[in-house]
């Protein structure tokens, strides 16, 4: 469709309405996506209000410090992904591209940290489906200076479940991948549209494209904002570090 | 509606100037036309052509249920394959042809028509939708013939997750791929709706066929994809299961709450009984109206109560789970709301009854079937108020009385308003005629077999048999065979009109384009249709039921062809 002649696609009437449709189009998607995570969300929130202590203890384990900075990425991802709209409707292509490579970057930059703490939590032995989930011996931020010992004997020792722990930790490895997910399918779309932007292929009659997909990118944005006080705030840090 | 007269009439099909566009059954004939296609016509019968397969896969599993009940022990399976069989049935019949069946081949073909459209808005996004369903049907067939499934449809955990050593995984990945199949299917018509209704057609002008599929596809946006992540859960915890380490977000030896999958997988498959049941009413408006030749009784009340009956699908879903341990008070007002989606369907049958109050009424096979749906739906829907009501459901609960009930609404309902459909629309789909007397003898035979087959099984419920029991009480035999014959009787229906409907491709007589002289936008084309179905875009002057003024929608006489 792409070789015709305009950006008006043979099966509309008008470019307004084509725009129309495409907006619209993304937008009832994005009310599945809300769905979708709502299902989790449900679940989590059941589990939560009745395992409390537990779900806040575990919680408190997580990098706080890391999901703080990931929350800025995402955030000026959104900003620059609105500038990169405006370039598009202005015909910029020079700063379109700019634009929306800062904002692969940023998302990509997300998910470099978000590797990186998989991988502290591997360690850790947080992985809820692995045989040494709890028994590793790790710093305890309770006591400070206190010898390392497995998490099962520091859960023990407060009665806090660890059954109850694995359910935080699958939630969070869900959620989180999930959510990790759509971040990847959604820096793919950028890449396309860099792709296409520099082939000179998004005329200002196409900005719609960019603006669909910033649309997709702050929904995975926004989930972020309710996943990351659900899961990294549920109980008390007592240390922040990287 | 003084003013349409005067409208002049678009001359286009009184000259055969359609001849300078090939029909789209003509446009392009290897098989790449086809599976590469964007054009919604054809993405319809590629889905109506898988569609036949699943049903008859469907109906052979029910097939085997139905003998294998014939004698008290059982007679030609063992426990296990007969807990096989019924899931099978369940889970082909639900999402590889209930739910697909006319949203995906009506819907796709018949609601660009109905507004006036060239396309569906997203056509890429449909022909995806097909591949995704494909694959996702794929996927659950392999599963249920390299093993099968042994947990009935509804999946429920913790049997599912951790007693079973069943093909859980791929059958349920099977599901949640077809999902959003389902869910592209949906979005493409809201969006169709919303934006591509050529001049003239405003809402209140609508076919009542595009409000059904409009609500319908409200309910496939946003209750599928609830069934996904809950699937998606239930496979973590079943894989997890299959490694050794077991997860048990829903298992309760394992912290998790069972209940909870409950909530979630009825939050889902209660309003998708209704994306089974409301495309189906949308149908049923249309034929009953075009065959008694009057205007559909309360336009309004008939187009918002399917609108209706979608919003209040969504606040019912725990009526299915009254003995599963909800709180009292919960299940009180999930009762009484349970009650409310009686009205918006009563709503329907009286003004859909009042359509035909002194209608000129004929009797070809579209119309015998839409009256089939019209008592056999009734049935089913009063025989859900005992359900609904808590002291009975107690009594009738996971008996034969609820797989009687289900099957009144959703076979007695659908398959009917799909049979309908396909009859209706067949002349336009094709361009031919089938033969008269043959479809009304299938029409007609495969009624009788469903009464036959599912009336006896709610005595069988009513005196306490249990659904999903591969045995019985000797004293249930009678009835039992009843049924067993009842299938059968039904078998020879749907053998009919396959052979009619297949003879009529070859050399049935050519329908013209309007062969029931019918007031609706589709008409208004070549049968079978062009490919960018109409030659100029239609302007559309009045309602689409205006049956008594003789007028199409866009003003013209609606018998002249």
């Amino acid at each position: 469709m792409s070789d015709s002649a305009g950006a008006l696609r043979h099966h509309f009437e008008d470019i307004e309405q084509q725009r129309g449709a495409e907006r619209l189009g993304m937008w009832m998607f994005l009310a599945t996506e809300i769905l979708f995570f709502g299902g989790v969300f449900l679940a989590y929130t059941v589990y939560r209000h009745w395992y409390a202590k537990d779900f806040a203890d575990v919680s408190g384990r997580l990098n706080v410090l890391v999901a703080g900075i990931n929350t800025l990425l995402l955030l000026t991802s959104s900003m620059t992904m609105m500038f990169a709209i405006r370039a598009a409707q202005l015909g910029d292509r020079r700063r379109l591209m700019n634009f929306l490579a800062i904002s692969a970057v940023l998302g990509a930059g997300f998910m470099g940290f978000k590797v990186y703490e998989y991988n502290q939590d591997y360690h850790e032995g947080l992985m809820p489906w692995r045989a040494n989930f709890g028994k590793v011996p790790i710093h305890d931020p309770d006591h400070p200076g206190s010898p390392e010992r497995t998490l099962e004997e520091q859960w023990h020792e407060k009665g806090v479940s660890p059954q109850r722990c694995r359910l935080f930790m699958t939630f969070y490895f869900i959620m989180t991948g999930i959510h990790g997910l759509h971040l990847i399918i959604g820096i793919a779309c950028i890449l396309v549209l860099w792709g296409r932007a520099y082939l000179g292929w998004i005329t200002p009659d196409r900005y719609v494209a960019v603006e669909v997909t910033s649309l997709y990118w702050h929904l995975v944005d926004a989930i972020w904002l309710f996943l990351m006080p659900l899961l990294y705030l549920a109980g008390p840090h007592h240390s922040l570090h990287l | 509606m003084s003013t349409v007269i005067e409208t002049p009439a678009p001359a286009s099909h009184e000259h055969p100037e359609a001849h300078e566009h090939v029909s789209y059954l003509k446009d392009g004939y290897s098989i790449w036309s086809w599976l590469f296609t964007v054009d919604h016509k054809r993405i319809g019968i590629l889905y109506l052509v898988f569609l036949i397969v699943f049903f008859a896969v469907g109906g052979t599993f029910a097939g085997l249920v139905r003998l294998n009940l014939i004698s008290p022990h059982g007679s030609i399976l063992d426990n296990d394959t007969y807990n096989k069989t019924f899931t099978a049935h369940g889970v082909v019949m639900l999402f590889l042809f209930l739910i697909p069946s006319i949203p995906a081949v009506m819907g796709n073909f018949f609601v660009p028509m109905m507004i006036g459209a060239k396309d569906m808005a997203f056509p890429k996004l449909n022909i995806a939708s097909w591949y995704v369903w494909i694959i996702g049907a794929g996927c659950a067939i392999w599963a249920l013939l390299a093993g099968g499934l042994d947990t009935g449809w509804t999946l429920y955990p913790p049997y599912s997750s951790r007693f079973t050593h069943t093909n859980v995984v791929p059958g349920v990945f099977g599901v949640f791929v077809m999902g959003f199949s389902s869910i592209m299917t949906g979005l493409n018509i809201i969006v169709t709706i919303h934006r591509m209704r050529c001049p003239g057609m405003t809402w209140g002008r609508l076919p009542l066929f595009c409000w059904a599929m409009y609500a319908t596809s409200l309910i496939q946006l946003l209750a599928t994809p609830v069934l996904a992540i809950t699937l998606a859960l239930l496979m973590v915890e079943a894989a997890s299961n299959a490694l050794g380490n077991p997860i048990g977000i829903f298992d309760p030896s394992l912290d998790g709450d069972p209940v909870l999958f409950q909530h979630m997988f009825w939050f889902y498959s209660h309003p998708a009984v209704y994306i089974m049941i409301i495309p189906g009413m949308g149908v049923v408006s249309e034929i009953l109206t075009c065959f008694s030749r009057k205007n559909i009784f309360g336009y309004t009340a008939v187009a918002w109560s399917s609108v209706g009956i979608a919003i209040i699908g969504f606040l019912v879903w725990a009526h299915h789970m009254f003995v599963a341990g909800i709180s009292y008070y919960a299940a009180l007002l999930f009762s009484f709301l349970t009650m409310l989606v009686a009205v918006p369907s009563a709503i329907k049958v009286f003004n859909w009854t009042s359509t035909l109050y002194r209608g000129a009424i004929s009797f070809q096979a579209p119309m015998i079937f839409a009256l089939g749906f019209l008592v056999l739906f009734t049935i089913g829907g009063l025989t859900g108020l005992p359900l609904a009501t808590l002291g009975s459901d107690i009594h009738l609960h996971d008996t034969y009385y609820v797989v009687a009930h289900f099957h009144f609404v959703m076979v007695g309902g659908m398959v009917l308003a799909f049979l309908g459909a396909l009859h209706y629309w067949w002349p336009k789909m094709f361009g031919v005629m089938y033969s008269d007397f043959w479809s009304r003898i299938g029409s007609i035979l495969v009624i009788v077999g469903y009464i036959l087959t599912f009336m006896p099984q709610f005595w069988l419920g009513y005196h306490g048999m249990p659904r999903r029991y591969p045995n019985y009480p000797p004293e249930f035999q009678f009835l039992n065979i009843m049924s067993t014959a009842g299938y059968t009787v039904q078998l020879a229906g749907f053998l009919t009109i396959l052979t009619y409907l297949t003879i009529s491709l070859f050399n049935g007589k050519k329908a013209g384009p309007n062969p029931w002289a019918a007031t609706g936008l589709e008409w208004m084309t070549p049968s079978p249709p062009i490919t960018h179905n109409f030659d100029h875009t239609p302007r559309v002057v009045c309602g689409p039921y205006e049956y008594s003024l003789n007028l199409t929608q866009t003003g013209e006489r609606a018998d002249v062809r």
